[in-house]
Formats: C-alpha cells, structure tokens, sequence
C-alpha cells in the first residue's frame, strides 16, 4: 500500500520552513479548517510587487503542515502574481500524492490562507 | 458466549478490518439486514391505513416494534415516538418544547454534550431569551451531583444531558442526577441523551424518572434513519405536534384541525418503515446477547486497550476520561507529537477505523484546550487482536514521525 505519508510531507512537517512570524508584515491573514481543528497565519512582506518573506505558523496535521511549508518556498522572492496564479493542483504536485476529500481541505488550507491574504490587501494591510 | 463476529457479514466480507469506530455508528448484524430485506422483499406497505392483508401486517409489525422498543427502556408503548436520529429526536422535542420557555427561565446543559444536545437547547434558550447555563464535568469525565444541583434553580425549565459521553466515555450517574434536580426544582424537565448507552449499557426511564430520553438505531446494531425519543406520557400528551401532514391528523377542514393523540402526533408523514423494522432485530440482537453481558465486554476490552496504551507508549500519551476502569468502550487520546488526524489516517491505511476531530463535541475540547482528539471503541465484535492491531498500528504511526 502506498502510504500518504512520503518522505517529502514528513521531512516539511517535521522541519517546517519558514516556520514563525514576521515584526512589521505587510499582509496577514488566518485560516482555520473546522473539521481537524487545523489553523494557519501567515505573515507576508511584500515590496514593489515581489513577495520578499514569507513566514507562516499555526497548528495541525502533517498535511497542513507540509503544504504550508512547501507553498512558503515556492512564494519567497516570486512576484505576487506567481502567487495569485497558484491552483490547488499546484500544491497537490508539491505534495506528491493523491488525497481523499477530507484531507484535500487539510493540503489546501495554505493555499487558501495565501489566497485570503493577497486578496483583502487594504484589510489585513498591517 | 455466542459467536458475535459471525453475525456481522461485513467482517467476512472485509477480512483484516479492524473497524473502532462504533461510537459513530455501530456494525449491523444479518438478521438486522435481513429484516430491511424482508420488509421490501415480503411487504413493501405504507403503515396506517391500509386495509388489505400487506398493510395490516406491515401496521401490527411496525406496532410490535413500538411495544418492544417501550420494553427495552422500561416505558409504554404510547411514550416511543419514532424519528430519524437521536438528533431529531431532541431537535423535535426542543421545538415542541418553546411555548413553555420564558424570558428569565433558563436552560441547563453540560460541557460534555454531543452538540445534537447542545445547539438544539443554545438555539431555544436564544429564541426565548432564557439562559444557557453549562454544568462542566469532573476530572474523570463524568458530572457531579453537587455542582449540578448547583446550576439548577426555580427558573430551570430543562435539564438534558447524556448518560455517556461520546468523548470522555465516562458513564453519568443518570438516576442521581435526575433525583437532585428534582429536588430543587420539581417542575423540571430532564432529557437524557442516551445515543452512547443504548444497547451498550443498562436503561430503565422509570428508573431513572426521565422524562425524555433520546437514542439512534444505528449505535445500537441498527439501521441508520431511525431514532426514539421516549417521553412521559402525561407531559407528552401535553405537547403540540413538531411536523404536520399525513398520518397525524384525526380530522382536518378549512376551519379546524384535530390531532391525534402521542405518540402519532409526532410522527407525521411517512416514516423510515424498513429501518424500524431493522431496529427490531436489533433490539432483538441485544436481548439475545444480553445488555450486561455487552457492557461488560466492551468496558472490558476498553480498559485492556487503555492499560496497554500506557504500556506501550508511557508519557507520550495522553487518555481521556475514567483513569483506569473503563466504563464504556470508548476511548479517547492523544499521542505527543502526531495530530490525530495523522493517527486516524495511518490506521486506516491498515485498515484500522477510528476517528478523528472533535467527535461532534466542540465545547469539550475547548474546554480540554485540545484542537482534537483520536478516539478508539471497543464493542461487542471486537476481539483482543484487534487491541493488538490498534497498539502495532499506533507504534507504527509513531515509528513514521519520530525517526
């Protein structure tokens, strides 16, 4: 049996990257996916449109986890339209593996986050 | 004791499952299938009104059913309503319910309460500008008559709370409980939700002098889509009917309508008729196997899974409710370092169900500070392999993320 749990979502679980908050964020936005309890925030610095840190935090699954930590290195110093254009068939290819519905939510919730942050810009303008 | 796991096809069907997952909804034994069979295969009639020979049967089986599910709690026949599931049972009687709430009453629940017992009493005590009040439970999970007689006053107008909780898997002590809050206030309404201990554990409404008490079909050997609620028959008789349609009414015109009389007035339209037929033979099921006798299988094999959890796994875990005697089959955890969601799914890619999240009782974990929680339950199918199965699983979770 192929199991979820790859070599890839372990290592980004375990060792989370870009792991914590930011002083003085241009953007920031929180998620929470009720039915695991998972949470995520996210702290952006974005200057001249280019997104130049990125740090997120919260707690959850490994799933969640990985996803939120693999979507932060695929953001760090790309434009915020790079972003913008990201799809959740983006973030299943980073995770390498085929989810059920249930979990689809839990490897979304970043992308998600991502999505809420950069779009309600003025709001959660820090 | 008789060979249990014979009677339940899915386990022939699916060698290797190792199926914990009975507080959510409980295996379904042959003679259940067969009775949903037989009604479609052999009747297939409305109930009510017929008069050929397939609806007089049909009628007097779905009646029978009726007598023996009264037999099972200890009540009348005209004090079972029929519904789809504990949910609606308590939705129904919540709703019925709301003439009788005033500004300045209030409404009594516990910290412990699956939310069908909950939202449906938050929602009421809402609409009518009554107050909640949440009696928090003890260290090992179950309510304590003191602090409960504590919350209760002359304007409580309900009390509803559960006999098991289907987190903690502490059992309450029903009877008490119903006794002190009588005492403060005589003219109170109890509603005990009973969706965790029927079929698992012993009920007796006169006992106990509930006056509601809910349960589902499907946690006790049934089929889902049926449920009871079970009231006293003088407060039932007082209630205004919850749907109205079909199969209710004695006479209805333009000007006046006439109800019929509880249990009927409750069940408008037509019902889940193969299902009540199902949960028959689950009752059936139970009385054959014999309450105590499950009770004290499922406790049992809880309170071995439980001892070797602690075993195995030391300070890393982390169980919820009773400490060392299990009282029901359920089991509730964490283990450091893993979300549950993570343990429920590398179980289940070994075939191993439990669950995951806040089990329909957001309020406790709050309460526990926890996000979530796995929970595994023992029942009466189960075997001590399938403790064994559950323990190789869990270390193989923990293998996965500690190296």
């Amino acid at each position: 049996m192929s199991s979820l749990y790859q070599a890839v979502i372990l290592d980004h679980s375990k060792h989370p990257r870009n792991c914590g908050l930011i002083d003085h964020p241009t953007h920031h936005g929180e998620s929470k996916n009720p039915t695991c309890g998972d949470s995520l925030s996210l702290d952006l610095l974005i200057q001249d449109d280019l997104i130049s840190e990125v740090y997120f935090h919260g707690h959850g699954c490994a799933i969640s986890q990985a996803a939120a930590s693999l979507l932060s290195e695929v953001i760090k110093g790309k434009p915020v339209e790079t972003a913008l254009a990201l799809g959740p068939d983006d973030i299943l290819s980073l995770l390498g593996v085929e989810l059920s519905p249930n979990r689809l939510k839990c490897a979304l919730l970043s992308l998600e986050t991502l999505k809420k942050t950069l779009a309600s810009d003025s709001e959660n303008k820090v | 004791m008789i060979d249990i796991r014979s009677q339940f096809p899915i386990l022939t069907a699916r060698p290797g499952l190792v199926y914990l997952d009975s507080a959510a909804t409980s295996l379904t034994p042959t003679s259940v299938i067969d009775a949903i069979s037989s009604y479609y295969g052999t009747l297939s009639s409305n109930v009510g009104r017929g008069l050929y020979a397939t609806a007089e049967e049909t009628t007097s089986h779905f009646e029978a059913v009726r007598e023996q599910t009264a037999k099972f709690l200890g009540a009348d026949a005209d004090e079972i309503v029929f519904t789809r599931n504990t949910t609606e049972s308590i939705n129904l009687l919540a709703s019925v319910l709301e003439d009788r709430i005033h500004e300045g009453d209030n409404i009594v629940v516990t910290a412990l309460e699956h939310h069908s017992n909950f939202l449906p009493w938050k929602r009421l005590a809402g609409r009518r500008g009554a107050e909640l009040r949440i009696v928090p439970f003890g260290e090992d999970g179950s309510l304590d008559l003191q602090q409960a007689r504590g919350y209760i006053d002359s304007r409580t107008k309900v009390f509803a709370f559960s006999a098991i909780s289907n987190v903690l898997g502490a059992t309450n002590p029903v009877a008490e409980l119903i006794r002190v809050a009588k005492e403060t206030n005589p003219n109170i309404l109890t509603v005990v939700d009973a969706a965790q201990a029927a079929g698992h554990s012993h009920i007796d409404v006169r006992e106990w002098n509930c006056d509601f008490l809910a349960f589902s079909g499907h946690k006790c050997f049934g089929p889902t889509g049926i449920g009871v609620l079970y009231g006293k028959e003088a407060i039932l008789s007082t209630l205004p009917p919850y749907q109205v349609g079909g199969g209710m009414v004695q006479d209805a015109s333009a000007e006046e309508t006439a109800y019929k009389d509880s249990p009927h007035r409750f069940e408008a339209g037509t019902p889940d008729i193969a299902a009540v037929f199902g949960l028959g033979a689950a009752l059936d099921f139970v009385e054959e196997v014999g309450i105590d006798a499950i009770h004290g299988y499922e406790s049992t094999l809880a309170t071995k899974a439980v001892a070797l959890l602690h075993e195995t796994f030391g300070n890393d875990i982390q169980v919820f409710g009773p400490t060392s005697t299990r009282q029901s089959g359920i089991v509730s955890f964490t283990l450091d370092g893993i979300h549950p969601h993570d343990i429920a799914h590398i179980l289940g890619e070994h075939d191993i169900c439990v669950r995951a999240g806040e089990h329909c009782a957001a309020p406790l974990h709050r309460i526990l500070s926890l996000p979530a929680t796995a929970r595994a339950t023992f029942s009466i199918y189960n075997t001590e392999e399938d403790v064994q199965a559950f323990i190789e699983g869990l270390k193989t979770a923990v293998n996965l993320f500690r190296t």
